[in-house]
């Protein structure tokens, strides 16, 4: 097993082969990604060296220090979290050779072909038709909430094969070239006034048979790897003390005493404190992952923190008075990143809506919490035995 | 960054010895009983906690006579207590009266006392006052304490009293010496007295306010620790009861308007083991305990309360009755709300701490 000293000499022996001062930014990534410091606990060959995961803080801080680029992970979310796990434990040798290389550089940027205008909360109904043709799939349907859809290269997509097995049977998951003629991208507005997410229209979309990733079939178990590593990314920030959005609030009050009232100060108070417990538990969570023991607090972190972002930039319009009568800018946008406070208030009330819907809804949190967590009895399901053709819709 | 978990080993020993031993001392039906006779409090646990155990004395050193432990130690033996709504002086004794002689330090003897469990030891402030309150003192003339003191938790039980007084000194008082009534309480599990002192000889410790702040401080961060445990048996059981009970021919707990609630309560109570833990380990290593306290009060109260709530509406009728122990869990979590201070106390200490100053 690689240990600490090794990566730092790895590290070491890149920097010196690759000063990043004189190298273009690009090449030092590829070069990053072939010397296995792009993320170390991938097996060598693919941007790793099989070492544990919490060794990558050794590399990370020794590149940043020598004022390396990095791959600028909030640009690449979706293919470095999502696509990327999924790609590594189902894909054939050829498949992971192809796509993690530039997926991690960020050459190519992933988005995700999931939800559908029919298939929210309930995925696994997913109406998109896949029809083998020769060596094809011939792919129709629509896709919706899907964020990078307009700069991505690729889509990792899931969609039905088998409408006459149950629906969890019938899928199959495949890897989406976005530059297909028949891929129309259209920028889908949202309450905020831009279009972070888009819908996706997949009108005879050709995919040839080796760009499958898993069994015919199974797309359903390939899914929740990618599911879980969702799951994972949003539970897993680390925060200091009024790190959240709660920090904006507070900064506010300090500096604006003429706002203050003492509704508003109860209010604040609370959710201060509802903020700092969040933050302790997110940080228990940590520490029991580190002492190998992992709790389930993690189905949690989620629902807590959707609730306490609405309830307090919610507040902060109201702390704002004659200025919350205001908003920043309606300009129809499409951004690459999601600035959760590099806006105003009235901005971060808005988007702190989809909390509580992207990632799983809050109402299917809670019954996954009252199930796996609490084991009540599962909901009733009229749908487990029946042909998705057959399902009501 | 504090240690939000115990060792593993430790803490499960230590728990699952405390558990056990109230298993075979404090069972629902016996504790039930017990509130109305005239012994409320139970002598054989506490004296099997303190003395077979040694756990009266977790927060006093060694070489005083006690176990050298931490206020991390304590929380899971409070944790325990919670859970069975025990009736016992603990949290008054070996933590409250323990911390103000432990700020005092001029009475070895009595310390040692507390911490073997020989004696029972109660501070005679209110149990509504918290950290930052004001609290009541008596009049010290010709050295005798005169005074009338209300509200004070586990006094019934006490050998000793800690009496606050009006030169500015905190008094060893024996119970012997004064006149303790207990009071109707709502919290049948912890009962608070009048105590009157007419002439009453007392010695004198030191200097009242520093440890009666100290006491206090120590007393609110660790009750987190009980409200937690106290929280966790009402949804555990709950939820238990809920699995098995059946309406409409299914289990009621197959119901999703009741699975959501268990499962927001079960979110209120991770969070509350997150926010007790850190108040228990900043009281142990003193760093940012006084922000650690504030914060674990300003949410520990709702979260016991609620979850004691829960308990009786999910438990229906049955939940309802003097003989099933929901209502010893909603008296308790109550009177809890109250003790060592209110949530909106804390938070206005809070908002001094943290510089999120009131209009």
């Amino acid at each position: 097993m690689t240990d600490a000293a090794e990566l730092r000499r790895r590290t070491a022996e890149l920097l010196a082969a690759h000063p990043p001062a004189a190298t273009d930014r690009l090449d030092f990534l590829r070069a990053r990604f072939d010397a296995g410091l792009a993320w170390v606990h991938y097996p060598e060959g693919l941007g790793g060296l099989g070492a544990a995961r919490s060794l990558q803080a050794v590399v990370d801080a020794e590149l940043e220090a020598a004022g390396a680029p990095d791959n600028d992970p909030r640009r690449i979310g979706i293919g470095l979290g999502m696509a990327a796990p999924t790609i590594l434990q189902y894909g054939t040798e050829e498949q992971k050779r192809r796509y993690l290389r530039p997926l991690w550089t960020g050459e190519e940027v992933w988005c995700q072909l999931f939800s559908e205008p029919g298939a929210g909360s309930d995925l696994a109904a997913l109406g998109t038709r896949a029809v083998r043709e020769a060596d094809d799939w011939v792919v129709n349907g629509q896709k919706v909430w899907t964020s990078s859809a307009h700069v991505a290269r690729w889509a990792i997509l899931i969609a039905r094969t088998d409408p006459d097995l149950p629906k969890h049977a019938g899928i199959t998951y495949f890897l989406c070239d976005m530059t297909d003629p028949g891929v129309e991208v259209r920028p889908l507005r949202q309450i905020t006034g831009e279009a972070e997410f888009n819908e996706v229209f997949l009108t005879d979309v050709r995919i040839p048979d080796s760009r499958r990733l898993g069994e015919i079939g199974d797309g359903w178990r390939v899914a929740q790897t990618t599911l879980n590593n969702e799951r994972v990314a949003i539970g897993g920030m680390r925060l200091p003390r009024e790190g959240g959005m709660i920090g904006p609030i507070s900064k506010t009050w300090r500096e604006r005493p003429e706002l203050r009232t003492h509704d508003l100060h109860q209010r604040l108070l609370k959710l201060w404190v509802e903020s700092e417990v969040a933050r302790l538990t997110g940080e228990r969570l940590r520490q029991q992952l580190v002492a190998g023991q992992p709790g389930p607090e993690g189905a949690g972190m989620k629902l807590a923190f959707a609730r306490l972002n609405q309830e307090i930039s919610g507040l902060e319009v109201e702390l704002r008075g004659e200025e919350g009568l205001l908003y920043d800018d309606w300009t129809m946008r499409r951004p690459e990143l999601v600035d959760f406070t590099g806006r105003d208030a009235g901005y971060r009330y808005l988007r702190s809506k989809g909390n509580s819907i992207e990632g799983g809804t809050s109402e299917v949190l809670l019954n996954i919490v009252a199930e796996r967590v609490l084991g009540l009895p599962a909901e009733p399901r009229t749908d487990k035995d029946v042909a998705w053709k057959d399902l009501a819709r | 960054m504090t240690d939000l978990l115990y060792s593993e080993e430790e803490e499960e020993a230590l728990r699952a010895a405390v558990r056990d031993l109230l298993t075979d001392h404090c069972d629902a039906p016996g504790v039930i009983a017990r509130t109305e006779s005239d012994a409320p409090h139970d002598l054989a646990a506490w004296k099997a906690l303190a003395d077979g155990m040694g756990l009266a004395g977790l927060l006093v050193p060694e070489k005083k006579g006690g176990q050298g432990a931490t206020h991390r130690e304590v929380a899971v033996v409070l944790e325990e207590l919670g859970r069975a709504v025990a009736p016992v002086p603990y949290l008054t004794s070996a933590v409250v009266a323990t911390e103000a002689l432990l700020a005092c330090a001029t009475d070895a003897g009595l310390l040692a006392e507390l911490a073997t469990g020989r004696k029972i030891g109660a501070l005679a402030v209110a149990l509504s006052v918290g950290p930052g309150g004001a609290y009541k003192v008596v009049r010290h003339e010709d050295g005798r304490l005169h005074g009338e003191l209300t509200g004070i938790a586990d006094a019934a039980a006490a050998d000793v009293l800690l009496v606050p007084a009006d030169d500015g000194g905190l008094y060893a008082v024996d119970a012997d010496a004064v006149t303790v009534t207990p009071q109707a309480s709502l919290d049948l599990t912890r009962p608070v007295a009048t105590v009157t002192l007419d002439g009453a000889p007392g010695r004198l410790l030191g200097d009242a306010e520093p440890a009666v702040r100290r006491a206090l401080r120590a007393g609110a961060g660790l009750l987190a620790s009980e409200q937690l445990g106290l929280a966790d048996w009402a949804l555990s059981e709950t939820v238990r009861y809920l699995k098995d009970r059946k309406q409409f021919n299914r289990p009621v707990g197959g119901f999703q308007a009741l699975k959501h609630r268990l499962a927001q309560l079960w979110l209120e109570v991770v969070n509350l083991r997150a926010a007790a833990r850190n108040a228990a380990d900043a009281l142990a290593t003193g760093e940012d305990a006084d922000v650690a306290v504030a914060v674990a009060q300003s949410y520990a109260a709702s979260v016991a309360v609620h979850a004691a709530e829960e308990a009786v509406q999910l438990h229906g009728g049955i939940g309802m009755t003097w003989e099933h122990p929901a209502h010893l869990y909603l008296k308790r979590a109550k009177a809890d709300s109250i003790a060592y201070g209110t949530a909106g106390a804390h938070r206005a200490a809070l908002a001094e701490l943290v510089d999120l100053q009131a209009p």
